[in-house]
């Protein structure tokens, strides 16, 4: 049986055919289409590893079925920079030390890109930590990622007020 | 996983004409059924996407006040929903009491009332289990079972429902509203899930290819919407289940209680409500000894069923501190870390 969906991939848009409706968004993401960014950790919506955002909202891309996705708009790792400007996210985590073997880094880094589009932690790292608690560091990298997802989150502010004014 | 054929029907009648094949299985976001799909737990042969059905997405507040939510809305936005969570403030601390933030983006209503319980051995398919194969036996029994029932449980399963959102549910009198093939009907959530009994494998009162469309929470449960606190105990301090959990809300007139509601979670195989504790504290003045008694009374019947006596002691305690903070008041915000004994003030932080 084979599927036919249509998705925008980091502002792209694709036609996908699913030989096999068994592939879920992180299977597609990394063996079909080659965007490996997106890492697997644990496969069972434990880890956080696998976070993208579907439609502007951060869910795990290993518990989700890409051919329940037609239509959806995905954003992943790739689709943050432009050209060689990091997005404030990924330059707050260079900045904060917000990593270190950076493994769960790209799931961390779309967790929180989501998490400042929510706009519910405020500038409280207890909210922070909270609100990211869906995704485990190995390498316990927690203070340097709560520092840059209030890093960010200034910046992010900031960069809104200018554009605004 | 097994192979599957994947339909997308259009509108309920399609999804609930296409359930009735053998073997189907409804799909919402899939956050549990795909996980147990991965690990062969669950082999259903036809996946039915739920997940884009018109019409199942919206939160609707009737005329007489109470409010119907569609079972597609997903928990995340149920919990943020300022309505909701004014009305009803311990819903929402226990949908964001639960999983992760991606998760409840993704988690939706109907998903979080059927997810099949966490037990180990209903996920090791080389394990005997009385629910996956009926019959099999249960190898909980005298496995490694400190987290299963103290309440409820038989000889053939000891496993617990591990929904934080359900507790408040059974609490408040919600119902949920389900369409099958005989038409549509009603069920108070306190009856949709089972006890084991001698057929554990029915876990809850749906019959098969019925759905879920919704599920309503009556006005009067907003009158206890200044007094109410949803507390969960974890191993770790968010996302992770319940070890225990409690709901309790309190009316309070002249300085007694008017009415209580209280329901304990992860102990039992459905959120359990108590209302023969509910009732000894109607008239009383609110006191912990007062607290104490209810907990004892709601714990009364409770007896291990494996390496877990532990929990029947912190479910009383759990149930006099929810008690407690219910009377201390609804926070004025949502707690930095929801449904938290070790949540502080807003602001404040549990890492030293
Ligand atoms: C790592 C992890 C941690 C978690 N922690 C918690 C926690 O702390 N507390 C908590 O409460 N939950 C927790 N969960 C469970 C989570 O809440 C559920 O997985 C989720 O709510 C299921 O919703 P879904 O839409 O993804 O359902 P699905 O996975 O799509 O479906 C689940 C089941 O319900 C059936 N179903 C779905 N919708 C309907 C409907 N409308 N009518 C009839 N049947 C239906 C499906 O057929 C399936 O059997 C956790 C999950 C994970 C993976
Ligand atoms: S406790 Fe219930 S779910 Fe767990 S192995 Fe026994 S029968 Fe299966
Ligand atoms: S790989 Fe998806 S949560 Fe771990
Ligand atoms: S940086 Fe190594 S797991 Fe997080």
């Amino acid at each position: 049986m084979s599927l036919s969906i249509s998705l925008t991939i980091n502002r792209q848009s694709r036609t996908v055919t699913l030989d096999d409706p068994r592939v879920t968004l992180l299977d597609l993401l990394r063996e079909h289409l080659y965007l490996t960014g997106t890492k697997k950790g644990c496969d069972r919506g434990q880890c956080g590893a696998c976070t993208v955002l579907v439609d502007g909202r951060r869910i795990n891309s290993c518990l989700s079925l890409a051919a329940s996705l037609d239509g959806a708009e995905i954003t992943t790792i790739e689709g943050l920079a432009v050209g060689e400007a990091l997005h404030p996210v990924q330059a707050a985590f260079i900045a904060c030390d917000g990593f270190q073997c950076g493994y769960c880094t790209p799931g961390q880094i779309m967790s929180a890109v989501g998490l400042i589009a929510e706009g519910r932690a405020g500038s409280d790292p207890e909210r922070i930590r909270e609100l990211m608690s869906g995704n485990l560091c190995r390498c316990g990298a927690y203070q340097g990622i709560t520092e840059a997802v209030l890093e960010a989150q200034k910046t992010m502010t900031a960069e809104k007020g200018r554009d605004a004014a | 996983m097994n192979r599957f054929d994947f339909l997308r029907p259009a509108s309920v009648a399609e999804a609930v004409a296409a359930a009735a094949e053998p073997g189907s299985a409804y799909l919402a976001a899939g956050t549990n059924l795909l996980d147990l799909m991965k690990i062969g737990a669950s082999r259903p042969e036809r996946l039915i996407d739920i997940s884009r059905l018109p019409g199942l997405d919206r939160i609707e507040w009737l005329a007489d006040g109470s409010v119907r939510i569609g079972a597609m809305v997903r928990n995340a936005d149920l919990a943020y929903d300022a309505r909701l969570a004014k009305a009803f403030p311990s819903v929402a601390e226990a949908l964001l009491s639960g999983a992760s933030a991606q998760l409840r983006n993704a988690a939706t209503v109907g998903g979080n009332l059927m997810q099949r319980t966490r037990c180990a051995y209903l996920q090791d398919t080389a394990s005997a289990c009385n629910r996956r194969v009926p019959g099999s036996g249960c190898d909980a029994l005298y496995g490694e079972n400190r987290l299963h029932a103290v309440l409820g449980w038989s000889e053939n399963c000891i496993a617990i429902h591990p929904s934080d959102f359900c507790v408040p549910l059974v609490a408040l009198d919600a119902v949920v509203e389900v369409e099958g093939a005989d038409g549509r009907r009603e069920i108070v959530v306190d009856d949709l899930h089972r006890l084991p009994g001698a057929t554990p494998e029915k876990e809850t009162a749906l019959a098969p290819g019925e759905l879920i469309v919704g599920l309503r929470l009556p006005a009067a449960a907003a009158a206890f919407s200044a007094n109410s606190r949803y507390l969960k105990l974890r191993e770790r301090t968010s996302y992770a289940f319940a070890v225990v959990s409690a709901m309790a809300a309190l009316r309070i007139e002249d300085g007694t209680i008017s009415e209580a509601r209280l329901a304990l979670g992860a102990i039992a195989a459905k959120p359990w409500r108590v209302r023969e504790a509910e009732a000894a504290l109607l008239g009383v003045t609110p006191s912990v000894e007062a607290f104490a008694r209810a907990a004892e009374i709601a714990l009364a019947e409770a007896r291990p069923s494996g390496d877990n006596a532990f929990k029947i002691e912190l479910a009383r305690r759990i149930t006099v501190r929810a008690l407690t903070l219910a009377l201390e008041g609804t926070p004025a915000v949502m707690p930095a870390l929801p449904a938290s004994p070790f949540s502080t003030d807003p602001g404040a932080s549990h890492v030293a």
